[in-house]
């Protein structure tokens, strides 16, 4: 059997990736993407403490985990549709409105 | 045999992960990330989650990454140049951050492993659709309707945002 190290390790991971395209990609919907990948890393965390536990309550809190990321994709998204509506770009350096 | 199936995963997601960073195209990017949420997927199998397992193949990778395709698509999104072209300082420093970020996971991880439990013999009994359904329906009723509530929130507000709205001077009088 494996450990439960070896789930944690790679949650660890794979959040830590999802960390650094956030901080160097420039394009807001790659962005987005490595949230999304950051917020599945925590799933998985959370699945696995679950099954070693023998207990439901860490895959209740996933599926609400589940629900409110496809609520929150909507929503930014449709946020990145209006800002690209108005800037003609995607681009985050370029979106320097609040900028001083 | 399931060390295997793990190792596999566990190089299939690291590596779909970091090619989805590093990608320039971004539809690329976004189809990388599909494959890297269908290897979630098996990993959740592999813990015996199989209801998790479909809904993260059926919400994440199915309806969220159509949703971000159609997004591209509608944006018509010119690649990314300034990443690949010249080093500066400020990745060096992103990349050292994830580093040590890493690194202090790893290590308060290795710091608390003879605390983390032991493999559950009722694991293949917690992830089933009945195990789930039993507790959803009755102990988290009210959370679970909250939820639909949210969805339905998330979907007026996104149609508000994201609509067209002609300008007044369009309005011929």
């Amino acid at each position: 059997m494996i450990e439960i190290d070896w789930y944690l390790a790679l949650s660890a991971i794979i959040f830590t990736i999802g960390l650094i395209g956030v901080l160097i990609r420039r394009n807001a919907i790659v962005i987005f993407m490595c949230v999304e990948l950051m917020l599945n890393a925590v799933n998985l965390s959370l699945v696995a403490f679950s099954a070693y536990h023998g207990d439901v309550t860490g895959q209740i809190l996933v599926f609400f985990s589940l629900a409110v990321a496809a609520a929150e994709a909507v929503i930014g998204l449709a946020i990145i549709l209006a800002i690209f509506r108005n800037n003609l770009s995607v681009d985050i350096t370029k979106i320097n409105l609040l900028r001083w | 045999m399931e060390i295997y199936t793990f190792v596999l995963l566990a190089v299939l997601a690291i590596g779909s992960a970091l090619g989805m960073i590093l990608s320039k195209n971004t539809v690329n990017s976004a189809l990388l990330l599909v494959l890297n949420l269908l290897s979630i997927a098996g990993v959740y199998l592999l813990l015996q989650a199989q209801f998790l397992a479909l809904i993260q193949i059926l919400v994440y990778a199915g309806a969220i990454m159509v949703l971000f395709l159609f997004v591209i698509m509608l944006l018509n999104i010119d690649q990314e140049e300034s990443f690949f072209e010249k080093v500066r300082v400020k990745y060096i420093v992103a990349f050292l951050l994830g580093a040590v970020i890493l690194g202090q996971l790893l290590y308060s991880l290795g710091g608390v492993t003879d605390l983390l439990p032991e493999i559950s013999p009722d694991m293949e009994f917690v992830g089933t659709v009945e195990a789930l359904g039993d507790v959803l329906y009755t102990d988290y009723l009210f959370a679970f309707e909250m939820t639909a509530i949210l969805l339905t929130a998330a979907v007026v507000g996104a149609l508000m945002i994201a609509q067209y709205k002609k300008k007044k001077t369009d309005d011929s009088e």
